[in-house]
């Protein structure tokens, strides 16, 4: 009796703390579809589509929507490429040299953001002489990315069985071929982690992006951060709404697809 | 009988030059030295750089005889790790409730909390703004930055926790239950110390980045919630890149240190496993 009370309790408490996460994404969804300035007025609530009609016409955000996916999806491509291919090696590698990359590979996972970001900064300003900010950024998100997918795709390497690439190289196959055609598709749940976390990553990134940016580019962020200073446009809450449903499509899209190959196994097991 | 001598010196010679899996990490190896470990010693050299471009240590003197940079560092610590306490305090329970299969059986809900982690955390921190200041009415401060920061940090506490509880073995909790321990008592002798791994990544994970934000506390808090992320900003923006370039290198120091510390409290256990696990 007394313990039933207790997990009653428990899920109240994870429903409760859902609410408060939720409830500002919420306010903003709902304030969306108003013009008004200020969030808060429900006197005035007007229901227009304002704020979308003006998100898609304005070209600065716009602009801003597009630079950031595009470095988020290349530097995730790198990122996910470098990141799969070097947990291989590094997970081959013999102690010293394993431990000494292992340390590497944790300097920007560990690091502050800010520390990073400046030094990358002063390592572009001296050494690439203000490069491209395109080029900048894609290589900084790339390199902040890529420990991320190393780490997910390590635990993977260990589950797999070491002979199936001996076995490989004794029937002839390369170290590449047996590396596409044997190890990698034995990885992919790792490498897909991997990579959706190295693309939110870069689309969260501020301080870095900030930093190396140059001038005339800017991302979702930046453009957030700039507009603080004097008050934020509201269109922003049309945006952040557009973002916040589709990562929840995504979201609802892969437990349903996850969901049907799991009957399908399902099934498949129970026909055998 | 053996292999004629140049024979052996061929195969071995081919032995050696043979492709390894372990040389795929080249590629990454000579990236991280270009773009890791370059920037870094970049960083320490302009540290060190004067005004008039000569070896001096005149950023750091600068940093160490103004009480107000002093007194910005401390207090951003102070605020890094009541935000981190905070989120201990609420990711803990929560956690162990996520993980505990009575309460909860669908991994969608661990999900969920992750969830507004993908949406920008400048769009998040906006989101809050808007409701605390703007709909509730609240004041403009030290709180309002702080509930910003616990709000913004907190997935990264509890994601740690969750992986480290959720993937502890119940057995144990069952033979301590069987021994005849109490509730409190199990949770302190074995639920507690075989979560420290997950305690210190998420330690790791949420104290280090609030100490260096500015973003968080600029758009939720006033002129009296300055850290020490803003003082870098304003000099990198003033062009004084040695200034910069000193300031972080003592944040990197203090990165270096906790490091070190939580190494140390966790016994050499590596955090890695927590850390991978966040998503």
């Amino acid at each position: 009796m007394k313990k039933n009370k207790l997990y009653l309790l428990g899920k109240v408490f994870i429903w409760l703390m859902l609410a408060v996460m939720y409830l500002p994404i919420v306010i903003l969804v709902i304030f969306s579809f108003s013009g008004s300035s200020g969030i808060g007025a429900w006197g005035n609530f007007d229901f227009t589509f304002d704020l979308y009609a003006g998100l898609f016409t304005n070209e600065q955000i716009m602009s801003a929507v597009a630079n950031t996916f595009i470095i988020a999806g290349v530097s995730c491509l790198f990122a996910t490429f470098i990141g799969t291919i070097s947990a291989v090696g590094i997970y081959y590698l013999h102690r010293p040299f394993k431990n000494a990359m292992s340390a590497v590979n944790r300097i920007t996972v560990i690091n502050a953001d800010i520390v990073t970001a400046v030094a990358f900064m002063v390592f572009f300003i001296v050494c690439l002489n203000y490069l491209d900010g395109y080029v900048a950024l894609i290589i900084a998100h790339t390199m902040i990315c890529t420990p991320y997918v190393i780490l997910s795709v390590m635990p993977r390497l260990g589950q797999i069985n070491p002979n199936l690439y001996e076995a490989g190289r004794d029937l002839g196959a390369g170290a590449f071929r047996t590396l596409f055609t044997i190890i990698l598709p034995q990885l992919i749940p790792g490498i897909i982690s991997g990579a959706v976390m190295a693309f939110t990553l870069s689309l969260d990134d501020f301080v870095i992006t900030l930093f190396n940016k140059g001038s005339g580019l800017e991302t979702i962020s930046t453009l957030i951060y700039s507009s603080t200073k004097h008050g934020i446009d509201p269109t922003f809450r049309a945006l952040s709404t557009i973002i916040f449903v589709g990562i929840l499509a995504v979201l609802i899209g892969i437990n349903i697809y996850s969901a049907s190959r799991r009957k399908k196994a399902k099934l498949a097991g129970g026909n055998v | 009988m053996s292999e004629p001598p140049l024979l052996a010196k061929k195969t071995k010679l081919r032995r050696a030059l043979a492709f390894k899996r372990s040389y795929f990490c080249f590629p990454y190896a000579v990236l991280c030295v270009i773009f890791v470990v370059v920037p870094l010693c970049i960083l320490l050299g302009f540290a060190f750089i004067g005004p008039d471009d000569t070896f001096s240590f005149d950023n750091f003197a600068y940093f160490f005889t103004h009480a107000e940079n002093i007194k910005t560092m401390l207090f951003s610590m102070g605020v890094a790790a009541l935000t981190t306490v905070i989120c201990l305090v609420i990711a803990y329970p929560l956690a162990m409730c996520l993980a505990n299969s009575k309460i909860n059986k669908s991994a969608l809900l661990v999900l969920m909390f992750v969830l507004p982690m993908w949406v920008n955390s400048l769009l998040r921190t906006y989101a809050l703004q808007n409701l605390l200041i703007d709909l509730f009415g609240m004041q403009r401060g030290f709180v309002s930055a702080l509930i910003g920061l616990v709000y913004d940090f907190f997935p990264f506490m509890l994601l740690p926790l969750y992986t480290t509880l959720a993937n502890m073995d119940k057995s144990l909790i069952e033979a301590s239950h069987d021994l005849g321990a109490s509730r409190v008592s199990t949770f302190l002798k074995v639920t507690l110390p075989l979560s420290v791994p997950g305690i210190m990544s998420g330690i790791l994970m949420v104290f280090m980045p609030t100490m260096s934000t500015f973003s968080v506390t600029e758009i939720m808090g006033g002129a009296d919630t300055y850290m020490v992320g803003s003082m870098i900003n304003e000099l990198i923006n003033g062009g004084d890149w040695g200034g910069s370039a000193a300031f972080s290198l003592i944040l990197l120091v203090l990165v270096a240190g906790t490091m070190a510390l939580s190494n140390l409290l966790s016994k050499g256990k590596s955090t890695d496993d927590a850390l991978g696990g966040v998503l």
